[in-house]
């Protein structure tokens, strides 16, 4: 996803001339084709992030669209209180990019690890929260993100994460993609977590449970229209590579509780509260913490009998 | 200094500690040390038009040490941003003259304050924009000592210099104190000019309450090409009041109705 990113930006950036980057001096070779267009834009902050968020702000005020890039929990939480201030509450378009998030660096240990940033991020007024599935869905919604006056969190993973369609899906931020219909059970799907999604659907269609399969890129602001339709299932399942405290699932039971009103027979499928050592890589984590389609499947099961 | 400038600034005093004293507004000593160093800036060397706040060429002033709003409030006021006696609304409910600036300040406020250590990014992130639109503006940002103990303010003094930003000017207003003591022993704070030089930053060491002095060190003539400037200022904190000066008390202490009285005699305003 990442190599998929400085593909669209250099684009962006040769078309758009107030597009500019900030890295904190991660990437090595990845910017060099945006160097080649916009060689004054592709600014490295230097390994200081709290500062890159800050002069974000101020190139911002002055007109720019400034992209920070790092790695996830360092332009998230390393900076939060800069992010708090100089982007969200002076409320301009800057687009924080956090690469490798969730487990995409597994081996790399909790200090590389983000399960909080969704939370940190969707926590802050004026804040859209924006995660994309894989490289197609970046492709999508890259341009869209530019249309929009406000700041930005773009959750992405690291490279060469599975793809979960044929050609760029024609998706709007802001609204869900349903990649499949379905009437009984719904899977609410945030990012690289489609790719658990799209083999649920697969094995609850196989047992005649039909499914709907859903691609909630946008966590905030959430699509409410879309959501009007829980109550009519008879297990809505929240799937993500994030903790289960305060990311996308929380965010969908606090709008249900909130908003809604209507019970839902909810099913929250994430991180659970606990840092996670001793990794060799992405899939070997997921095992170890129960967030794959073999795991959660019989919970789905579980719940469907109950009802 | 001339008879103009010295009634302004001692108006400027005379209004801090009025408001202060009518609104319950602390961090008085802090904004004290400050007024000759935004005196000299808002009217002697930024190329603004009060008239015409958000004038795009402007050169732009980020107040980093927040909590001393209320002397870049008066400073404004006195400049003619707005009505002077607006700034006697300071701190009350529904006032755009917050304690620390907000979102929706009075005309003139470039930047939000309140948090130590963003003045400076916000300055550089500004001047680096500006190079890359090819503007002539000039930003200045103003950092208290204490403020300095912040590490975001050595990583956009780091990024300044390798980037050329000599459109970018921070003056240090060095009092000597900070919030709960004498701020060279909570932190290793000098040689402060040697700190910035060392940095790669183009350094001068003035009296900051010197409006002469200040003036020949602000001017256009000593910027250097390829290197931000770095002015460091020791200014005494409650300057200008006596029974202020160097009092770290006033920090947080409101002046009663007879100690502005006090002030007022004492600046010769009545």
């Amino acid at each position: 996803m990442r190599n998929k990113f400085a593909q669209c930006l250099t684009e962006i950036a040769a078309e758009q001339q107030d597009v500019c980057l900030l890295y904190a001096d991660i990437g090595n070779r990845l910017f060099d084709k945006l160097k080649d267009v916009a060689p004054e834009r592709t600014i490295n902050a230097g390994i200081a992030e709290a500062n890159m968020a800050t002069m974000a702000s101020g190139m911002a005020t002055m007109g720019l669209r400034p992209f920070i890039y790092t790695i996830t929990p360092f332009t998230t939480a390393r900076n939060f209180e800069q992010i708090k201030i100089d982007l969200a509450y002076a409320d301009v378009p800057v687009v924080i990019v956090g690469t490798g998030s969730g487990l995409s660096y597994a081996n790399l240990g909790p200090t590389h690890h983000s399960f909080e940033d969704i939370a940190l991020m969707r926590i802050l007024p004026n804040m859209q929260v924006v995660c994309p599935a894989d490289s197609l869905e970046l492709e999508a919604l890259m341009p869209q993100m530019l249309t929009v006056e406000h700041p930005t969190y773009l959750r992405i993973g690291k490279k060469n994460e599975p793809l979960n369609y044929d050609s760029v899906p024609n998706i709007k931020l802001g609204k869900a993609h349903v990649l499949q219909e379905g009437q009984r059970v719904l899977l609410l799907c945030c990012g690289t977590a489609l790719q658990i999604g799209g083999k649920l659907h697969a094995q609850l269609q196989e047992q005649g449970i039909s499914t709907e399969l859903t691609s909630m890129h946008t966590v905030k602001p959430l699509d409410e229209d879309y959501l009007q339709k829980m109550a009519d299932y008879d297990l809505v399942v929240t799937l993500e590579e994030h903790s289960l405290i305060g990311g996308f699932g929380s965010a969908i039971n606090d709008w249900i509780v909130d908003v809604y009103e209507q019970p839902v027979n909810l099913l929250r499928c994430g991180i659970p509260d606990k840092f996670i050592d001793q990794l060799h890589d992405p899939d070997s984590a997921r095992k170890r913490i129960g967030l794959t389609a073999e795991d959660i499947l019989p919970k789905i099961l579980q719940r469907l009998s109950k009802k | 200094m001339n008879t103009e400038a010295k009634q302004i600034i001692a108006n400027i005093r005379q209004q801090l500690v009025e408001v202060s004293n009518k609104n319950k507004v602390p961090h008085l000593a802090c904004s004290l040390s400050s007024v000759e160093i935004l005196y000299t800036l808002y009217f002697h060397i930024m190329n603004i038009r009060p008239e015409q706040p958000d004038w795009a060429d402007r050169d732009r002033f980020l107040l980093g040490k927040g909590h001393a709003a209320a002397v870049l409030y008066s400073v404004l006021g006195f400049r003619g941003y707005f009505a002077p006696e607006q700034v006697m609304t300071l701190g009350q409910n529904g006032s755009a003259f917050e304690e620390h600036p907000g979102k929706n300040p009075p005309p003139g406020v470039e930047n939000i304050s309140g948090s130590l250590g963003h003045a400076l990014g916000l300055a550089t992130g500004m001047a680096k924009a500006a190079k890359i639109a090819g503007s002539n503006a000039h930003f200045y940002a103003l950092v208290g000592d204490g403020e300095l103990n912040e590490g975001t303010n050595w990583e956009a003094a780091m990024f300044a210099p390798a980037n050329g930003l000599d459109n970018l000017t921070v003056v240090v207003d060095f009092n000597k104190l900070q919030g709960t003591g004498r701020s060279c022993e909570i932190m290793q704070l000098e040689n402060m000019e040697d700190k910035w030089k060392a940095f790669g930053w183009n350094t001068s060491r003035v009296d900051g309450h010197n409006v002469d002095a200040l003036h020949e060190v602000l001017k256009a003539d000593n910027i250097v090409a390829g290197k931000p400037r770095a002015i460091v200022a020791d200014t005494i904190k409650g300057a200008g009041v006596s029974f202020m000066e160097d009092d770290n008390n006033w920090h947080y202490r409101i002046p009663t109705v007879e100690e502005v009285d006090a002030v007022a005699k004492e600046l010769g305003l009545v």
